[in-house]
Parts: structure tokens; sequence; C-alpha cells
């Protein structure tokens, strides 16, 4: 498990919390069913508030990454992984429609686009 | 759960009148307690010590009337803050064997590991302890008997960087446990921005805001725009401002708010912590 926090990023801690675990169990990084740290132990590890990990893994767990029992902890859900990819795909869809819109609204067409994107894809 | 709960206190100090009808510390987070110097921070923390008696109302920490059962509820907690009580021309064992038989929880052991962690020399004097050395072993004597409520007051105050990330590593080592509270007050907002669960402030010997750092820093609003921006009938909404002959920008309580006083011709703009302090503490308008 990795997960690097930026003190100065637009987006909030806890959400980049939330979206790295993300990426890291659909990648399989994280293994079903392997447990994550406790809420204060991965507070104190990344130095952040216990409210804000408690906030990420509610949130994991209500989008069906992890699941928790008392007494087990938190874990990565043994749920079939294909689902949650496509949640993470639909997700993708979603941004790809704003993006879309807006490039239609300054009138780029569809080559140039589709040139752009292999630019940054092999860039990233 | 609560860890403290303040009840109708009212302390006189010379000019300065503290009132705190009401103010509740949960149990096992960190809340941290920000004013500016003068708005009663460390009175209210000696209240809680028991170092200064209230003229009315009462505290209770951990369950426990602080004035009825004073000794009693000290067992339960860390503190440090001026003074510190240990005499300067004491070498640093010599006053832990002093205090440590006054705690039945105290932890040898505990005590070692962070003396060795901070690097401390238990063999020098007191007063020969740079201002850093001072504070962590005002902190290692403050946390050795595995107390239930840290109380810090400006724990972090004149110390570099890297004294201040070993005080706060400690800090959520003591937090592991669901039991701990930790109380802390300081100027140093970027310390309580990443590890702050609560924030309470205060203003004038009264608590403005007690609320959750996550809300104040997601809701809490910024408004920006030119001078005139704020005519009177407005300036009474706003929690804070600025006006400048460049521009003002006013702290509103969120986002919403700010739409429905401003429409959206102003700019909006998602506040730290050291912005929202300098704007609480100022209404001015030049």
């Amino acid at each position: 498990m990795e997960i690097i926090i930026l003190g100065d990023s637009a987006i909030p801690l806890y959400e980049q919390i939330v979206n790295q675990l993300k990426d890291q169990i659909l990648q399989g990084k994280l293994e079903q069913g392997s447990i994550l740290p406790s809420i204060r132990a991965l507070a104190k590890e990344l130095k952040v508030s216990i409210i804000t990990v408690k906030r990420a893994y509610e949130e994991l767990e209500l989008e069906g990454f992890v699941e928790t029992t008392p007494g087990k902890g938190t874990y990565v859900s043994m749920d079939n992984r294909e689902r949650l990819r496509e949640i993470r795909i639909s997700q993708i869809e979603e941004k790809l429609e704003e993006v879309v819109t807006s490039v239609k609204n300054i009138g780029m067409d569809l080559e140039d686009l589709i040139e752009r994107i292999t630019l940054i894809y092999g860039e990233v | 759960m609560e860890a403290v709960v303040f009840k109708d206190i009212k302390k006189k100090v010379g000019d300065f009148k503290l009132d705190i009808p009401k103010l509740m510390i949960k149990k096992g987070y960190i809340t941290g307690f920000i004013g500016e110097n003068g708005a009663g921070k460390t009175t209210t923390m000696r209240l809680m010590m028991d170092m200064l008696i209230p003229d009315s109302g009462e505290i209770e920490i951990e369950g426990m009337n602080v004035r009825d059962s004073g000794k009693e509820v000290k067992q339960d907690i860390g503190f440090v803050g001026e003074p510190t009580g240990f005499p300067e021309e004491s070498k640093l064992k010599d006053i832990k064997r002093m205090f440590a038989p006054f705690y039945t929880s105290w932890d040898e052991k505990l005590f070692e590991t962070y003396s060795k962690k901070f690097q401390l020399q238990l063999t020098k004097k007191y007063k020969e302890l740079s201002t850093g050395q001072k504070k962590q072993f005002d902190l290692v004597m403050a946390l050795s008997h595995r107390p239930k409520l840290i109380i810090l007051d400006e724990p972090t105050a004149g110390l570099d960087p890297v004294v201040r990330n070993e005080i706060l590593d400690v800090l959520m080592e003591h937090m592991q446990s669901e039991e701990v509270t930790i109380f802390y007050s300081t100027h140093i907002t970027t310390d309580l921005e990443r590890a702050g669960d609560y924030i309470v402030y205060i203003k004038d010997g009264k608590i403005m805001i007690n609320t959750e750092l996550n809300v104040l820093l997601e809701e809490y609003c910024i408004v920006k725009g030119s001078k005139d921006l704020f005519p009177k009938e407005i300036q009474k909404e706003l929690l804070g401002y600025k006006i400048s002959k460049l521009g003002a920008e006013g702290l509103v309580r969120s986002k919403k708010q700010a739409e429905e006083l401003f429409g959206r011709e102003v700019v909006y703009e998602k506040p730290s912590l050291e912005e929202i302090m300098i704007l609480l503490a100022s209404k001015e308008a030049i």
C-alpha cells in the first residue's frame, strides 16, 4: 500500500486517500481480502487527522471497495473486481463527457482531440 | 463522548473576562485551540488544570469535577505549558525521580523510550537544555503516565520544523488509543491543518467557533472584490473582513451564504486555517 499526500493540493486530504486506495485496489496492488491499517494507525503514518482517514474509509466502504467488520478491521472487498472496474469506468466516462463538451464548445474536431489524447496518454 | 465539559464558566482576571457558557471537547480526537494572544487560551487551560479557580461554573474532565476531585483528575491529565514546576538547577533524572511517584500509572519504560527518541541526556540540568529539548522533556514527563487527556499550551512555539514533527509523531502515537484526547493551543496553524480533528476558536474570552476542522476548511469561504463590496449592512453578516484602498476580502460561513449575499459577481476562495484566523480577528475598514 502506498499513499502520497500533497499538502497544498486543491483536492481535500480524504479524497486523496480515497483516490489512491481505489486505484491500487483496481490495479490489484491491494489484493482482495487484504487488511488495511486501522484508522488511527494510518492517521499517524500520514500525519493527518483521524476524522480525515475515517471519512476516507467510509467513502470507500460506501462505494463497495472495502468492508469493515468489528474486531477484524477494514479490508479490501471480496466483491468482483470487474464490478468495481465498471464503476470506475463509468466515472471516467463522466469526466470524458465534460472534456468533450468543452472541446465542442471551442469547435475542436474529433481528430484533433484524439491526437491530443494520444500525446497525453504517452506522456502520463 | 466528551472528555471535557465546561458549564457556565466565568472568570475575571484583572480587566479580562472569560465567559464560557458551554464547551465540549470530544473524546478520542485532537482538538486545536486557537485565538490571538490575550484571547483567553492560557486562562482556559489553567482552569482545566485547576491552577485557576473559576468565579462561577464548573469543569468536568473524564466525568470528574475538576474542583472536587483535583488529585484524581490529575492522574488522567498530561500537561505541557508554563509554569512547568521543574526546578531549573536539577538534573533531568532527579526531576523524573521527584515527579514520577505522584502518578500511580507511571510507565518507566515509556519514559526511557521517549527520552531515547528525543536524545535527552538525563544527567544534564534542566536549565542547560535548549528550548526544543526543554519542550521535549516537558512532553516526555507529561506522557509517561499514559494520561487520557493531554493538554498542551503552545507546545511547538519557538521550535524548528524537525522537532515539531517529532513531537507530532509522539502525540499521534498516543492517539492510537481511542481513549486519548488531545487539546492543544497553537499559533502554528500548519501543525493543525493536517492532524487536527476539531477546532475551537476563542476571541476576547468567548468561544466563537467549535467545529470539525474539515468543515471549517471546506465550507468557510473567502470573498474578494472591490473596496465597496461590503456596505455597512453586509459587514454585520461577515465573520471578519478587511477593506483597503485596493480591495476588500471577507469571511463567510458557507459558499451558499456568500452567493446569497453577493451573487456571482465576486471571487470566492477556499481559505487556509491561517487566513481564517487572520480574518476572524479583523473587522477593519480603511
